[in-house]
């Protein structure tokens, strides 16, 4: 099963390199990575989306949380939280698709950001579910190139008053 | 004052009370060395080769418990002490190693003897530094040192560029340190240590497993009260063995792929499994999926990940042994603990475990022509009075002294485990010799381990320092030539060793001395003479190159379904193969 692990360090050499060894050391996967400074400049975020079963999550847990420069540990997967990711894609852009191109991002409230005489370069934030469908559906239209950033993921607040995303759940409870 | 940072690092030394380094110099790091033949408090051991610099400081470590200190140059200096990292990371090893680094300007530049020090041990080290302000290298040092000996010992490593070793700061020894991302767990649960206590009370078959983390911990008398008091029977891996006395009656030796037969098939029928600072290593559990299929597990060790990582555990104590063992003992000793009804309900379950080990003790068959390599074990047990502190190589030989020669103490028994290091040996036992001068130290190893670091018999005799090297030589990789014999049809791929140097005469050209015993009357005298002797002897014993390790859990095979003897269809080395076998007169390789 995915597994989306947030991982804080502190904000040293060689840290990174010593979380990303002890994945690949130890077999684990990494399906993406993601890295920056907190708020604190001290200190980094690392989200490391992985796969495996609950014996072999618990080690990862367990591996990380014993790496000296290694701060704190959530499986957000165990929690209520919010994941996110960003897509550049550059689409090819023949004179009679430019329009479908425009059509098919205003759907997933995406922004046209930059432009060519033959192709649309769109940006993409969203939960993976609907970054996935925007590539699906421009696929026809042909895409030149495409970054993904990997997901970063937050928990919720438990306080919270109130998320759009499931607002009648929460107006219940 | 500012002083420079060879100076910071000699006064950090000082102040952790390091006495040895175990090192070797070169470019980069001779600001360091220049100061430290400066002073008197430490002293430089010259080791002439870093591999070996690394296991003493190995052996050093186990036989004191103290961090072993190695110091060598940047580049080959430090990948050649890379194997006694990984060595010390398998078997928790508290390390601090130094390593030289080109100066801070020309890193990344493939400078002359320029290495990624801590990018190459990153993953075979607990932590690794690189300096790279002299005015942290104190809070680094005193850290590298708690990192090493707290919670799972471990090497360190700290990477100090040749510029920042003579550049100058003020110099202030942190007092106490607190790392963010850092602090072992020491109490264990209350909740689970009583729940530990009452699965003891209710078990009929218990068994109690201890591995390494007892010895680092010293909960050798913790577990003596523990099996005394509940009269459980104590197993102990390879990494376990002293701490709990071997000659005891409830002790049940080694356990796994050549553990008693009695003691795997306890484990296999076991009701209750009491894990003791071990981790369930391949070579002790055979085959996972049949291994101790009856019994609840209570696992204590300080290392969360060693827990549930092979194997379940049905009460995971994350602690360290010493101070939950001492918890679960009040507890028991406060529960029903009447010592005359403990000991009757638990006398079903003794009197099975004797009656395996009556039925399959260990064996061998001593004659008059060749000698058997058991035997020269047996006779140093008895010759040294079960005293001795034993550093052993790896193979046949190791496993014989682990079946053996039963230590009754912790921290006697110096061993390479999880990695399994050929050469670990001598410079293991010159560091414990450095740390123990007046103890007897012995070095059980082999013609082809003792091959692999032999340069150190120069730093043994200039140390003055008397090592008493038992060369169990019977010419062969033994423990090779036996799964060749038993898994590859006698095929002797690379496991003769042909040509053997007249160890002798080695001994003798670095100037120590050399005996030699060639069939069996000659083990006890030349092993007499050779303990009796001041200083460092050298004892070519030419053994069986035949024998095998018995009993044997093939390797994948399940823990109750050992291999007591020989196979009768054995066809020793019949099998062709292209490799010859050279057998000249007096070179320690005896016609089949």
């Amino acid at each position: 099963m995915e597994h989306i692990i947030s991982v804080l360090v502190e904000n040293k050499f060689g840290v990174l390199a010593r979380v990303a060894g002890l994945f690949s050391a130890r077999g684990y996967n990494i399906e993406s990575l993601s890295v920056a400074a907190t708020l604190d400049p001290t200190t980094s975020r690392i989200t490391i989306v992985t796969i495996g079963d609950d014996r072999i999550i618990e080690q990862i847990m367990k591996q990380l949380n014993k790496v000296v420069e290694v701060l704190e540990v959530v499986d957000l997967t165990e929690t209520d939280f919010l994941d996110r990711e960003t897509a550049l894609i550059k689409v090819h852009t023949k004179p009679e698709h430019r329009e479908e191109a425009v059509r098919i991002a205003d759907i997933f409230r995406a922004k046209i950001v930059d432009s060519s005489l033959t192709t649309y370069t769109i940006e993409i934030t969203g939960d993976v579910d609907k970054v996935e469908a925007l590539i699906n559906m421009l696929k026809p239209l042909g895409i030149k190139e495409l970054i993904r950033t990997g997901r970063i993921g937050i928990a919720r607040e438990t306080t919270r008053t109130a998320s759009p995303r499931r607002e009648p759940a929460l107006l219940k409870s | 004052m500012k002083i420079t940072g060879a100076e910071i690092f000699c006064e950090s030394l000082r102040r952790e009370g390091v006495k040895t380094v175990f090192g070797l110099p070169g470019g980069v790091v001779l600001k360091i060395f220049d100061v430290l033949c400066q002073q008197k408090d430490i002293e430089l051991v010259l080791t002439r080769h870093e591999q070996g610099a690394a296991h003493m400081a190995e052996g050093y470590a186990k036989a004191t418990g103290r961090a072993g200190v190695v110091l060598v140059t940047s580049g080959p200096g430090m990948t050649n002490i890379v194997t006694g990292l990984a060595d010390a990371y398998m078997d928790s090893v508290p390390l601090v190693a130094f390593t030289g680094q080109v100066s801070t300007d020309l890193i990344g530049n493939d400078a002359f003897q320029e290495a990624d020090n801590v990018g190459i041990s990153r993953p075979c080290t607990k932590h690794n530094v690189l300096v790279k302000d002299v005015r942290d290298l104190a809070q680094i040092i005193k850290e590298a040192f708690y990192i090493a000996t707290s919670g799972r010992p471990g090497p360190v490593l700290v990477d100090i560029p040749k510029d920042v070793s003579t550049a100058r700061a003020e110099f202030r020894y942190p007092e106490k340190i607190s790392l963010r991302g850092y602090n072992p767990v020491i109490g264990g649960s209350k909740q689970h240590i009583r729940q530990a206590a009452e699965e003891i009370m209710k078990a009929k078959k218990p068994m109690i497993y201890v591995g390494g983390g007892a010895i680092f911990s010293n909960a050798a008398d913790e577990i003596r009260e523990l099996a005394e008091i509940t009269q459980i029977p104590v197993t102990m891996t390879l990494m376990g063995l002293g701490s709990f006395p071997g000659t005891h009656p409830l002790s049940l030796g080694m356990l796994g792929m050549h553990g008693g037969y009695w003691t795997n098939m306890a484990m296999h029928h076991a009701d209750l499994l009491i894990a003791v600072g071990a981790r369930f290593d391949d070579r002790v559990t055979g085959k996972l999926s049949e291994f101790c299929p009856e019994a609840r597990v209570v696992h204590i060790d300080i290392d969360p990940t060693s827990i549930k990582k092979t194997f379940h555990a049905h009460i995971p104590i994350v602690g360290d042994v010493k101070a939950v063992l001492r918890q679960m003992n009040i507890m028991l000793r406060s529960m029903d603990g009447n010592p005359a009804k403990i000991r009757a309900s638990r006398a079903p379950w003794l009197k099975q475990v004797e009656e395996w080990r009556t039925a399959h003790p260990l064996s061998y068959k001593q004659d008059d022509k060749i000698i058997k390599p058991q035997f020269v074990i047996e006779k140093l047990f008895d010759l040294t009075k079960h005293e001795a502190i034993v550093a052993t190589d790896v193979g046949q030989h190791q496993m014989f002294a682990a079946q053996y020669f039963k230590g009754t103490k912790p921290r006697t028994w110096l061993t390479s485990g999880g990695l399994g290091t050929m050469g670990f040996g001598f410079p293991a036992a010159i560091g414990a010799q450095k740390a123990f001068p007046n103890r007897m130290v012995l070095c059980i190893t082999s013609e082809g381990s003792f091959q692999m670091n032999l340069q150190e018999l120069v730093t043994c005799a200039e140390q003055k320092l008397a090592v008493k090297i038992v060369l169990l030589n019977n010419g062969v990789h033994g423990m090779v030539r036996q799964w060749q014999d038993l898994f590859y049809e006698g095929r002797y791929s690379a496991s003769l060793l042909g040509k053997m140097p007249d160890f002798v005469k080695l001994a003798d050209a670095y100037g120590i001395k050399g005996l030699r015993a060639l069939k069996p009357s000659d083990v006890e005298p030349v092993l007499k003479d050779g303990l009796k002797h001041r200083g460092p002897v050298l004892m070519d014993i030419h053994t069986d190159p035949y024998e095998n390790c018995y009993p044997m859990i093939p390797a994948g095979g399940a823990q109750h379904e050992m291999m007591l003897e020989d196979p009768p269809e054995l066809n020793r080395g019949k099998k062709g193969g292209t490799q010859k076998r050279k057998v000249d007169e007096g070179d320690g390789v005896l016609p089949a």
